[in-house]
């Protein structure tokens, strides 16, 4: 009985470790053995002066960097004082952050694109028609932070829900609120630090998704980092694959240091 | 954000103390003006437009449900029936294979080992899109490593097809799976196989008439999830079949992009409004669900 189970657990591990690693290596050997010149790291080494690498990946950085602000700046606060007061509020502000997950990104971006149709048709002699213009500035468009904030909001929901259950808001507040601390200080020097850990898991998750997100900038037309792997493809496989594998690890490094810090979090918070 | 606190702050001091509530209030406006401008109009607009249809003669424009039932005839039918089917397997296969998977990693008896496998499914559960599919493209794919030294294209194999998308699929399928049947595994008492076994019942006899059981609700919200996640995908099928595959995705991504016929332009926000739909039925399905399980973890 015990000898069959072990097979079985070993025949279950090693087909899941094939199915998951063999595409892994494969696209390594791809990149670096080119047929007709043998093993080559050419791929590798034109990376960095591909045309628009550079470009696309900070603007990819750009766009995290921002979203990752604004959703921090909305969320943190309506989260801690949801948890010191306006309970009633609490599931209005779940489902709001969880209605993201009913509309996929496809039909969100179709739905911002009809908005962003209405510039030209009807708004532009109006003052909103600069507005619109502005946030599509293809050097730094605005209208995709706005979209990956609402798209990263049940992530982040979950990461500060998480954190901000492990400690008690009311009573950290109040104990520096009578030491003579006042609301801005309580905030930033009291609970901050203590939701370090979902802070950070709420940022990478918010990392990850931007870096990766293709949907949404693709059929708005901008080209950030997943744009422009995609857009390669056409002409360098070699060049694309390699990109794809370097985004790979370095996305992973990313998500497993989250799982370092966080721990079991990670799990809690992906699910879903 | 600080400066909403800070003016709070002196409303708060200037009036008596009970009116601390006045700041915990006003901190969550910032996050529902957001959301309503960022999502909601997008959203009314895609509503808007779907039930909008456009007189080619007059350009004058009127309310009603053409674009919802042209939306639901012919292309586009069969573009929702392929998302669907596709979906529906790739969704089945991943429970079914996932199950395994997680049932020997949760009754290991390697702690390293179950880490690994839980950190590693949280990474490849989040990913997919453009590099997912460069990396099967580069493996299986005409040109693939794997296709040309298993000549794989003189035995059938096409990377391109509904089968191929599958097998991609399965990869972040799979490891989403292990991580939502994880927590109802490990509320299977070990006492409850010892009952079953001092009862007489053999392994089968437990699984089908005790584990499965229990597990159900749980199976079936992750197929659910499973399911929303592969209809919802987008980039992976994009950068792997073009438009080859008839998908409810790819055909919105069309109309959006402008290859779509004079006056059918708000079809796509139509299937879109579809796609909300079925998405919302999963979460009404697997909400209810994942907390019917969770009854057997919490005791």
């Amino acid at each position: 009985m015990a000898g069959r189970l072990n097979l079985w657990r070993w025949v279950v591990l090693g087909l899941a470790a094939l199915y998951f690693l063999v595409p892994l290596a494969a696209s390594v050997v791809f990149t670096v053995d080119v047929p007709g010149e043998g093993v080559t790291f050419d791929a590798y080494t034109q990376i960095v002066s591909a045309d628009g690498f550079t470009s696309s990946l900070v603007l990819s950085l750009e766009l995290a960097a921002a979203t990752i602000a604004v959703v921090l700046l909305l969320m943190v606060p309506a989260m801690v004082a949801l948890r010191l007061g306006a309970p009633r509020l609490r599931p209005v502000v779940e489902v709001i952050c969880s209605l993201p997950l009913v509309v996929p990104p496809i039909a969100f971006v179709a739905g911002i694109a009809t908005v962003l149709k209405w510039g030209p048709d009807y708004l532009s002699r109006t003052p909103l028609f600069q507005t619109f213009v502005a946030i599509q500035n293809p050097s730094f468009p605005f209208i995709l932070v706005l979209a990956y904030v609402v798209m990263a909001l049940p992530f982040v929901y979950r990461a500060l829900d998480s954190g901000l259950r492990a400690i008690d808001v009311k009573t950290l507040v109040e104990a520096a609120r009578s030491c003579g601390a006042n609301w801005p200080q309580a905030l930033v020097r009291t609970v901050l630090p203590n939701l370090r850990g979902a802070l950070l898991n709420a940022s990478f998750l918010t990392l990850a998704l931007v870096l990766g997100e293709f949907t949404v900038a693709q059929l708005l037309g901008f080209q950030p980092f997943a744009v422009w792997i995609y857009s390669v493809g056409g002409s360098n496989a070699q060049l694309s694959v390699a990109v794809s594998v370097l985004s790979l690890v370095v996305t992973w490094a990313l998500l497993l240091t989250l799982a370092g810090v966080g721990g079991r979090d990670k799990t809690a918070s992906s699910r879903g | 954000m600080t400066a909403t606190l800070t003016r709070a702050d002196v409303v708060a001091a200037a009036s008596s103390k009970r009116r601390r509530r006045v700041p915990s209030w006003i901190a969550v406006v910032p996050l529902l003006v957001f959301v309503a401008v960022a999502f909601g109009v997008p959203a009314v607009a895609m509503l808007n437009g779907a039930f909008t249809v456009k007189n080619q003669t007059t350009g004058a424009t009127s309310y009603s449900t053409a674009n919802l039932t042209e939306s639901l005839k012919g292309a586009y039918l069969t573009a929702l029936i392929g998302s669907v089917k596709l979906s529906a397997l790739a969704g089945a296969l991943g429970t079914l294979l996932g199950l395994p998977l997680a049932q020997v990693v949760v009754t290991s008896r390697f702690r390293a080992l179950r880490e690994a496998v839980l950190t590693a499914s949280g990474v490849l559960a989040n990913f997919g899109g453009v590099p997912l599919a460069f990396a099967f493209v580069a493996t299986l794919g005409n040109a693939g490593v794997l296709t040309t030294h298993l000549g794989l294209k003189d035995k059938g194999w096409d990377l391109y097809s509904f089968w191929g998308l599958v097998l991609v699929y399965l990869y972040f399928l799979i490891p989403l799976m292990v991580l939502t049947i994880t927590p109802a595994l490990e509320g299977l008492r070990t006492q409850w196989r010892e009952a079953a076994q001092n009862n007489g019942a053999t392994g089968v006899q437990y699984w089908r008439h005790v584990a499965l059981p229990v597990l159900a609700p749980s199976l079936l919200g992750g197929f659910v999830l499973l399911f929303g996640s592969a209809f919802a995908a987008y980039a992976t099928a994009a950068a792997m079949v073009g438009s080859s595959i008839p998908l409810i995705t790819l055909q919105i991504a069309d109309a959006i992009s402008g290859n779509v016929l004079v006056g059918q332009e708000n079809v796509a926000l139509a299937m879109s409004l579809d796609m909300v739909l079925v998405a919302g039925l999963v979460m009404a399905v697997y909400l209810p669900l994942q907390r019917r399980s969770a009854r057997w973890l919490d005791a």
